[in-house]
This record gives C-alpha cells, sequence and structure tokens, in this order.
C-alpha cells in the first residue's frame, strides 16, 4: 500500500447511473477498430513474408540502377547481395538482412504513442472506442512491464533517425544509374518519397518534440528551442496520417522494388 | 406537428430504469431545453445539473446517445433519428435521474500541489508571453469532468480510482510542470501516487473535450515524457548526476506551500 492509498479521501463505490450494458452508443463505432486491425494485420502479414523471402531486394548494377527496399537497408549481413551493402558487414549472419534490421522501425512504429492509441483500442479493446466498455475485468496500463517498456520511445526513435540517414543516402544514390550516369527513374522518386515520409513521420513523433523543445521549462529561456518546437507543434498535429502514410509506402516501395528486382516491372526512365 | 421521443435516466442509488417522454420538437432547441420542458410538463422531479447553458460551467455533463456531451451544447437536429438516450456520467456515482456525485475530482484537485515560486524579486515576477500562451490553453478547461467520465482506466476500473489522477489533473500537472516560475518538481509524483502510467494514450478525454483541448497532445505525453526524464531514461540520468541535479522525491513534491 502507498501512502496514498492511505491517506486518500477518495471514496471508492457507490451506485452507478445508467444500465449496466458495455455502451449506449448507436453510432458505427466498432468501423475504426475494423479498419486499424485490417491495415496493421495486412503490414504485418506482408512485411512478415517479404523479410523472410531475402531475395528480390535489390536493384543493381546489371539492371543499370541502384535500389534497394527499405526492409533490407541498411543492408549488413553476410548474405546481403553484390553491390547491396554500404561497408559494414556482419559476415557470420546468413539469414536474411531484414531478420537483422526491422527490429528497430518495428520497436520505433510498436511504442510511438500514436501506435500506442491505435492498437490498445483495435487490439487490446482497452476500450475499444470512446465510452465503450473494456475488454478486460483488470487494468495496469503502462505500470508494469512488458507495457512499461513503452518508456523506451525516444531510444527506437534515435535509431529511427539514423535509419532514415540511410534510406535518404539510398534515394540519392540511386540517382545515379550504374554504366547510365545521373538521372530520375520511377524507382528513384518512390525512394525519395519513402525517405521524406519516414522523415515526417519521425520528426512529427511526441519524443522529438518533447526533446527539441517541449521538455523545457521555460520558452523565453530557451528561445531557439522555441523555435524548433514551433515549427513542430503543426506536424505532430499530423502525426496520425503520417504514420499511416509512411507505414503503407515503406510496404509499397518494397513492393516496387520486389517487382523490380524479379523482373515483372521495367524501372522506367524519366529523364 | 414532428415529435421528439426522450429516452431519460430515472433513478437513484437503489436503482432505476429509462423513462420515456414524448414532446413536440422545437426548432433550435437543445438536449438541456428539451430536458427542461419535460421538468415543466410530465416531470417535474426529474433532477438535473446546470447553469449558464452557454457551454461554460460545465455543470449540464451528461451521456447522450451513449457519448459524455453537454446538453447545453448538443442541438437536437444534430443527433440521428429515433429516440434521444440521455444518461448520468457513469464514472460517477449516481445521486439522482441526471445528477452525479463528482467528488473524487474535489478530492483529486486538493491532492495537486500548488504553484511554488520563489521569493518576489524587487520589481514583482516577470513571466514572459510565450511563456503565458504555453498554460493558457489549459486554463480553458471548464471542469465538465467528461474527460474523466470517459477515461476507461477509473469508467471501467473503480479500483483505479484509489491512485490515478485522470485526465484533467494531468492538464493541472502539466501546467504546473511547463510554469517558469514554478519550482515545484512533482514528476516522481506524478508517476507514483497519481498514477501517470495508468494512462494508454486512447485519446478519448481529448475527443469529448468541449473545450477542445489537447488534453492527450499537449499535457499527458509532454508529462509522460518528463517523467521519462526523470525516472526511465539513463541518459537523463547521467546528465543529471554529472551536473549534480537532483529529481524530487514524491514526498518531498507532495508538500503544499504556505498559502
Amino acid at each position: 500500500m502507498t501512502a496514498l492509498e492511505s491517506s486518500t479521501k477518495v471514496q471508492l463505490g457507490g451506485r452507478r447511473g445508467g444500465p449496466d450494458q458495455p455502451t449506449l452508443r448507436q453510432d458505427r463505432w466498432w468501423i475504426q477498430p475494423v479498419v486499424t486491425v485490417s491495415v496493421l494485420t495486412a503490414f504485418v502479414i506482408y512485411s512478415t513474408w517479404a523479410a523472410f523471402q531475402n531475395a528480390n531486394y535489390y536493384v543493381g548494377a546489371n539492371a543499370h540502377r541502384d535500389l534497394i527496399s527499405p526492409f533490407y537497408s541498411p543492408c549488413i549481413a553476410g548474405s546481403c547481395v553484390a553491390g547491396s551493402t554500404h561497408g559494414f558487414v556482419l559476415s557470420g549472419w546468413t539469414l536474411s538482412p531484414a531478420l537483422l534490421i526491422l527490429i528497430f522501425p518495428l520497436g520505433f512504429r510498436l511504442s510511438c504513442y500514436y501506435y500506442r492509441k491505435a492498437y490498445y483500442r483495435a487490439f487490446w479493446w482497452s476500450p475499444p472506442a470512446c465510452a465503450v466498455a473494456d475488454g478486460h475485468t483488470t487494468y495496469s496500463g503502462e505500470t508494469r512491464f512488458p507495457l512499461i517498456m513503452q518508456n523506451v520511445h525516444r531510444y527506437f526513435f534515435y535509431f529511427g533517425l539514423l535509419f532514415n540517414i540511410m534510406l535518404t543516402y539510398d534515394a540519392v544514390r540511386a540517382f545515379h544509374q550504374p554504366g547510365i550516369g545521373w538521372g530520375v527513374t520511377v524507382g528513384t522518386l518512390v525512394l525519395v518519397v519513402n525517405a521524406v515520409l519516414l522523415w515526417l513521420y519521425s520528426i512529427s513523433c511526441h519524443a522529438c518534440r518533447h526533446l527539441c523543445g517541449g521538455g523545457a521549462k521555460s520558452f523565453h529561456a530557451h528561445p531557439i528551442r522555441h523555435r524548433i518546437w514551433k515549427a513542430l507543434t503543426p506536424l505532430n498535429a499530423r502525426h496520425m496520417n503520417f504514420a499511416w502514410a509512411s507505414l503503407i509506402f515503406v510496404a509499397l516501395t518494397d513492393v516496387y522494388v520486389r517487382l523490380v528486382a524479379s523482373g515483372v516491372l521495367t524501372d522506367y526512365r524519366l529523364f | 406537428m414532428a415529435e421528439v421521443t426522450m429516452r431519460i435516466w430515472r433513478g437513484d442509488a437503489s436503482g432505476g430504469e429509462f423513462a420515456s417522454y414524448t414532446l413536440p420538437q422545437n426548432e433550435g432547441e437543445v438536449v438541456l431545453d428539451v430536458v427542461h420542458r419535460i421538468q415543466a410538463s410530465e416531470a417535474p422531479d426529474l433532477a438535473c445539473r446546470w447553469n449558464c447553458k452557454a457551454g461554460k460551467c460545465g455543470s449540464c455533463s451528461a451521456e447522450i446517445n451513449g457519448k459524455p456531451r453537454l446538453m447545453c451544447m448538443t442541438r437536437m437536429d444534430s443527433l440521428p433519428e429515433g429516440p434521444v438516450t440521455v444518461a448520468p456520467m457513469r464514472t460517477f456515482p449516481i445521486v439522482r435521474d441526471l445528477v452525479t456525485d463528482v467528488s473524487f475530482n474535489f478530492v483529486r484537485a486538493q491532492e495537486v500541489p500548488a504553484l511554488l515560486p520563489p521569493p518576489m524579486p524587487e520589481g514583482g515576477y516577470v513571466m514572459f508571453q510565450e511563456d503565458v500562451e504555453r498554460g493558457q490553453e489549459f486554463r480553458k478547461c471548464i471542469e465538465c469532468f467528461m474527460c474523466q467520465d470517459v477515461c476507461h482506466v477509473i469508467r471501467d476500473h473503480e479500483d483505479n480510482k484509489r491512485h490515478y489522477a485522470g485526465p484533467r489533473f494531468f492538464i493541472r500537472y502539466a501546467e504546473l510542470e511547463m510554469h517558469p516560475l514554478d519550482q515545484n518538481d512533482r514528476r516522481e509524483y506524478v508517476r507514483e501516487e497519481m498514477g501517470l502510467g495508468y494512462c494508454n494514450i486512447t485519446k478519448c478525454c481529448t475527443e469529448v473535450c468541449p473545450e477542445h483541448i489537447k488534453i492527450t497532445d499537449n499535457a499527458i505525453i509532454p508529462l509522460k515524457e518528463r517523467v521519462v526524464d526523470a525516472h526511465y531514461d539513463p541518459l537523463a540520468w547521467l546528465g543529471r548526476t554529472i551536473r549534480r541535479k537532483k529529481k524530487a522525491s514524491s514526498a518531498e513534491a507532495a508538500v503544499q506551500p504556505a498559502p
């Protein structure tokens, strides 16, 4: 028993008003959880399948391109195909390189304040929607293991920034087509849009907003942090949009690279 | 003439049920107007709390068609066709009909350690506009307690009322923690004693707030990040250790300054 429990004047119990039923809502509150479950489940199934493929993730010099799937970048496994690595390689790792790196973006999204809302509602029913009864009889929130680990979100944010730098580097590198020279292809644009969306998702993050300026006790005493915070605040308001857009586009980017690498599509050169 | 049917919860601590009332529909009415017409005609003993009829006093909170809303700000023509259900706030014990006992919130309000400014300097305290603006959003709160009502932490788990302050008070804690003149450090207090970790960011408090305060994004999450600084982040701990800075314990933070 904590000090507060022994001293609080909060009165528990007392009969509540209204009928004993899970909700009185008459609107279609269940649509949002259904959509969330559908999209997130589809993404998890696709990304798991793609991570285990260990093939068709890189379009290299033989096709006069330099396109790598974001699921496999940075390619640091010993099993990486020629040209897809950035120098550093863990030669002992012979499984799919995606299995090495996806843990970081996955951790970033799992501990993201927006996704927490989405999956606590849709998957865990805690609660399924506002003013709809919780699906569990007891509740300890994020006070115990494993959910207390959500507090490491900012560390996944730091790793996420490193990945964004790598994916930006990949996008810039893709503009140089081996054997042809500098040019723009559909693939380069896809990688650029993917990198931009991931940057927007990262810098609109609540932890980023706090670390850059929100944590200051006085804005007047920290004018630069205040400016950064003011610039990030409108992006933060759209964090949900960036979360969904970047999630869907990262999968579409993998699909595009996979189709080009397997010969189903030709990466069209624009100029 | 068009009619409207209201299903209103009638009862007290001994039990209750919905009672139906059918009235002529008047243009431009809000739910509270119809409740008042019922009081004036069929049910003079119908209990409901109200005051300003302008969405500023926070008295007439109820659950309209299952959603927490102010009766005085919910236009009848904004509701779907069919009977309109009006029930008391679910989270608090019922007194009678639509009136609930919200004293839980007053107890929690008393437990918020007040502002602790430094001694008054010569010329008085100075606070700059950018710092004033930051806390201004939180001061729009009208204490309708609908955020407390919709918060599943206490709505569905009565036991959690023992160790959970709720969104209304998290905005108060956030405002104090963001106050440049405040010298108290409530981060451990809000984690240990006020149950900030119970909030799982499902944003229902923000959805129902009639003042459109971004409770989750601007108060609860910044508060959670401050708690991470104080309690979970090893780099922040290292920074504090090097700079020989101390964080206040719950007991130290709980001390109320002299009035």
